[in-house]
């Protein structure tokens, strides 16, 4: 197969797009059943499941060096359930030897640049240009931090500003000097992975810093940090400015009361906020959900284009890799399902479902006749206590669900599906609204974006 | 002969003389790397000197450098693209400024303005706000870029034996009278004796004269902060749209650039205070203004993710004109006041210096050409290394990605450190290379990246 056939999927579309100019010197050509690409979580445990089931050719491309995504530099424990709890390299290890047992065949260090065709790309990689035509895609592409400067954080342009991503891979993987007092923007649970991370290191973490109320993350998680490690958390407090020139020397905060201070420090970690790397979505030009900026799928996971599907963190920045590994595995069968209808067969436009404040986005967004059942998942912008959500279409009310507990922001927040076989597929948008919450005043319920969009802060 | 000021200005100024074999030059900075003062931090527009004050020093340099570096671009491989400029009136005061805009252009020179109706300028920038009355434009202005500007300059002049200094701050200058007179310069890394001394200091260029005994300017930094805004933002924008100067101040423009991003900005900011020339930090004010006033020019661009935000401090005086003048009785020629316009003007004002240098009393002998060079291409329209089966083939280092955001190979980072003038820290690997420079803005690939400056001997802070 590895030579430079044709494919239907390489037709004149190659000459004009942009990413078509891989070859120029002669790239090659490979036909292969489905590409997955990105070896996270998702996208492993995607083509074992896949592979598993008799797919055919199924192939991971992983730019990186090694597989596994986020959790090659998460050395701590949590990842798998119970008693088999382990690390993050050990957890994707497993991943990675089950889509190999399977018999995927996985290629590290090839970047997948763009589309050629429907269902071809672009890759590069040291053995050079090429192009992979498939019979269907999996996006498993993951997500990213938001750094510093995309949180619009002003100041100065100091050495020593990270990522989580980046402090995990400078400690672990390269054994760098990363400072001597940091400050941790953010509360979520990957900000006290952070905290983590820093005191392996030998870095004092001195503040974590919140613009919330309470942190975002798990009870034992958050008293650990401030009781244990006495690391004290900032609430209400904002990141104002980075001062210093060359190196980090001081992060200045504005507290709830409007006080202004500056916290001497030479590391900061921007925690959180993770973005969906949609990049080869856009160039393929899915449609993208508003509120996730992930691309938009159904409960199939398919998204807007025929045979490209798209799983994990891209879906919905960011969940545990066990969500992302779960997700992988459900993706299976729709795709299975797809590589033995006939091509062309008619799909019906799918219903979109959209979100309002404080709501920030809903995955999946889109209706369509589905195979595969997967619950919603929500993330909100404020605490919400106990709230009642509705389900409504062009007025109707289709379902109304009192959660469990408080809707934390930064955090998933569970809803059930049992309503999509009301909805009217022929019909305008799903919209989910928060009518209220228990003790305390009911949350206003905003109007309705015109455009559908949400409330992205 | 001694440049002090390893900027654009100063760079370019180096690379003119080493056309002259006989001369032994020395460019020195006080920073770690070339163009890392003003030089770096600028709206990467290439321009015309169509609003320049007419019969300026400026107006003419501007004009012939920009001619200049066009040409230079070309053959070296910075990357420019001449997208034209709008001039975009949004009421009836800017509408009517136009006429005498375009009056202005062609008393310098400049006769290509053409004026557009509101229909005109709609076709032609789509994604424009509403409002637009009309528009200027001015089909000659560029992008460039310019950091591969200023170290194509400084690379051919280290090429053809500069002798380039840097982290070598100028403390004090002493003079050597007679026959045998000389500038003796006490910087960080030793004493420099030299005969002819040009100042292209820059921001300090005030200072540097007055070591010299000279007060013929002050410069008072104006900050001007910047947001990059990532590449699909790139489509919703054709040409840079320049604002229309009115009595309120000029406003900001929106310019695509070279490497594919939009840049808004920049803010207009006169600093005072000791530390006013180290003042590159960024303001929630200015920020917040940006993202407004760049919104309103076109408003899809609030849907962007910000790559990048900075600051550039131009060498503003209080004068219209540059502040350039020759002292022939100390050898020594001042290039003060280039604010905004150094990266358009450079070619041209270095031909000017040497001429200011030579009717001074220098005789520089025969000229040869310079080695020609070229910088790697990173603009957005180049065919990049990792798509190239050829070059891969030959070393497949070039297929070997290590900046995802930007698709840096890691033979372009070795290129790099293994340069005539190589990066030292991140920031001037990100200037040669766009490593970083992306999205993720080191998320992804800043461990590694440090970890190939550490091994190169850099200092990987």
């Amino acid at each position: 197969m590895n030579t430079s056939s044709t494919s239907t999927d390489t037709n004149d579309s190659t000459s004009d797009s942009p990413s078509g100019r891989s070859g120029g010197t002669g790239g090659t050509h490979r036909d292969v059943d489905v590409l997955v690409v990105g070896a996270g979580p998702a996208g492993l445990a995607a083509a074992a499941r896949l592979a598993a089931l008799g797919a055919g050719r199924v192939e991971i491309l992983e730019r990186e060096r090694e597989p596994g995504g986020v959790p090659r530099h998460c050395f701590h424990r949590g990842f798998g359930t119970g008693a088999e709890s382990v690390d993050g390299p050990a957890y994707v290890g497993r991943w990675t030897a089950a889509a190999e047992r399977a018999g995927v065949r996985l290629r590290t260090g090839v970047t997948a640049l763009g589309w050629t065709g429907p269902l071809t790309l672009a890759t590069t990689g040291p053995d050079g240009p090429a192009e992979v035509s498939a019979r269907a895609v999996v996006l498993a592409t993951g997500a990213r931090e938001r750094p510093r400067a995309a949180r619009l954080v002003p100041g100065t342009r100091p050495a020593g500003v990270f990522t989580t991503g980046e402090l995990q891979q400078s400690v672990y993987l390269y054994r760098q000097d990363v400072g001597r007092r940091a400050v941790v923007v953010g509360a979520e649970q990957v900000s006290y992975h952070a905290v983590d991370t820093l005191r392996r290191a030998g870095v004092a973490p001195v503040a974590m810093v919140t613009e919330y109320e309470r942190h975002q993350a798990s009870p034992a998680h958050a008293t650990a940090a401030r009781l244990r490690y006495g690391v004290p958390l900032l609430t209400r407090t904002t990141v104002t400015a980075l001062v210093g020139h060359g190196r980090l020397a001081g992060v200045r905060l504005r507290h709830s009361d409007g006080r202004t201070t500056t916290l001497a420090c030479d590391t900061a970690v921007f925690t959180g906020d993770f973005v969906p790397e949609h990049e080869l979505a856009r160039d393929g030009g899915l449609v993208l959900d508003p509120g996730t900026l992930g691309p938009a799928v159904d409960m199939s996971f398919r998204t807007t284009r025929d045979g490209v599907f798209a799983v994990g963190s891209l879906l919905h920045a960011a969940e545990p890799a066990g969500t992302a590994a779960r997700e992988g595995v459900l993706a299976a069968v729709p795709v299975l399902a797809h590589l033995a209808a006939v091509p062309g067969t008619h799909r019906a436009a799918p219903v979109p479902v959209r979100v309002d404040a404080p709501l920030r986005w809903i995955a999946p967004n889109l209706l369509a006749t589905a195979t595969a059942r997967q619950p919603f998942v929500l993330r909100t912008a404020r605490f919400l206590d106990r709230p009642v959500l509705q389900v409504a279409q062009d007025g109707r009310v289709l379902h109304h669900e009192r959660l469990r507990g408080t809707a934390v922001p930064n955090r998933t927040v569970g809803m059930s599906a049992a309503w999509v076989r009301d909805v009217d597929p022929d019909g305008g948008p799903v919209r989910i609204t928060v009518l209220g919450t228990t003790g305390g005043t009911p949350t206003p319920t905003e109007p309705p974006a015109a455009d559908g969009g949400t409330d992205t802060p | 002969m001694t440049v002090v000021g390893a900027g654009v200005v100063g760079s370019a100024v180096a690379r003119e003389l080493a056309r002259y074999p006989a001369l032994r030059t020395a460019l020195v900075d006080a920073r770690d790397d070339v163009g890392d003062g003003t030089s770096k931090a600028n709206t990467a527009i290439l321009h015309t000197g169509f609003d320049a004050v007419p019969g300026s020093l400026e107006s003419r340099l501007v004009r012939d450098g920009s001619r200049l570096l066009a040409a230079y671009a070309a053959d070296c491989g910075i990357p420019l693209e001449r997208v034209g400029a709008l001039l975009v009136a949004w009421d009836e005061e800017q509408l009517a400024a136009l006429p005498a805009l375009a009056a202005k252009a062609r008393r310098n020179g400049y006769d290509d303005t053409v004026l557009l109706d509101a229909a005109e300028v709609r076709a032609r920038e789509p994604r424009l706000g509403p409002g637009a009355l009309g528009a200027l434009a001015v089909p000659g202005e560029s992008v460039v870029c310019p950091w591969s500007t200023t170290l194509a300059y400084a690379t051919q002049a280290v090429r053809a034996g500069t002798d380039l200094h840097l982290n070598c701050r100028v403390a004090r200058v002493d003079q050597v009278t007679g026959a045998a007179g000389h500038h003796v310069l006490t910087t960080d890394r030793g004493t420099l004796r030299t005969r002819w001394l040009v100042n292209a200091a820059g921001l300090r260029a005030d200072e540097f004269d007055l070591l010299l005994g000279h007060r013929d300017f002050t410069v008072r930094p104006r900050r001007g902060q910047l947001l990059v805004l990532d590449t699909p933002a790139r489509d919703l924008v054709r040409h840079i749209l320049l604002p229309v100067p009115t009595a309120l101040g000029k406003g900001v423009l929106v310019t695509p650039t070279v490497h594919g991003n939009v840049l808004v900005g920049p803010t207009a900011e006169d600093l005072d205070g000791p530390d006013a020339k180290d003042d590159t930090a960024t303001t929630a004010e200015g920020l917040e203004g940006l993202r407004a006033q760049g919104a309103r020019i076109v408003p899809a661009l609030l849907g962007a993710e910000v790559t990048a935000a900075y600051a550039g401090l131009r060498a503003a005086t209080g004068h219209e004109d540059y502040r350039v003048r020759a002292h022939p009785a100390q050898r020594y020629v001042t290039l003060g006041g280039v604010r905004s316009t150094g990266l358009s003007a450079s070619l041209a004002l270095a031909a000017h210096t040497l001429d200011l240098l030579t009717g001074a009393g220098l005789d520089p002998g025969p000229s040869a050409a310079l080695p020609p060079i070229r910088v790697p291409d990173l603009g957005r329209t180049a065919e990049r290394p990792c798509v190239r089966a050829d070059l891969i083939a030959r070393d497949p280092a070039y297929g070997t990605l290590v900046c995802h955001c930007e698709r840096v190979s890691l033979g372009e980072i070795r290129d790099a450190l293994d340069s005539t003038v190589p990066p030292v820290t991140p920031d001037g690997l990100r200037r040669r290379t766009r490593a970083r420079g992306g999205r993720c803005q080191g998320s992804h690939c800043g461990a590694a990246v440090r970890d190939l400056l550490r091994r190169a001997g850099g200092t990987p802070t």
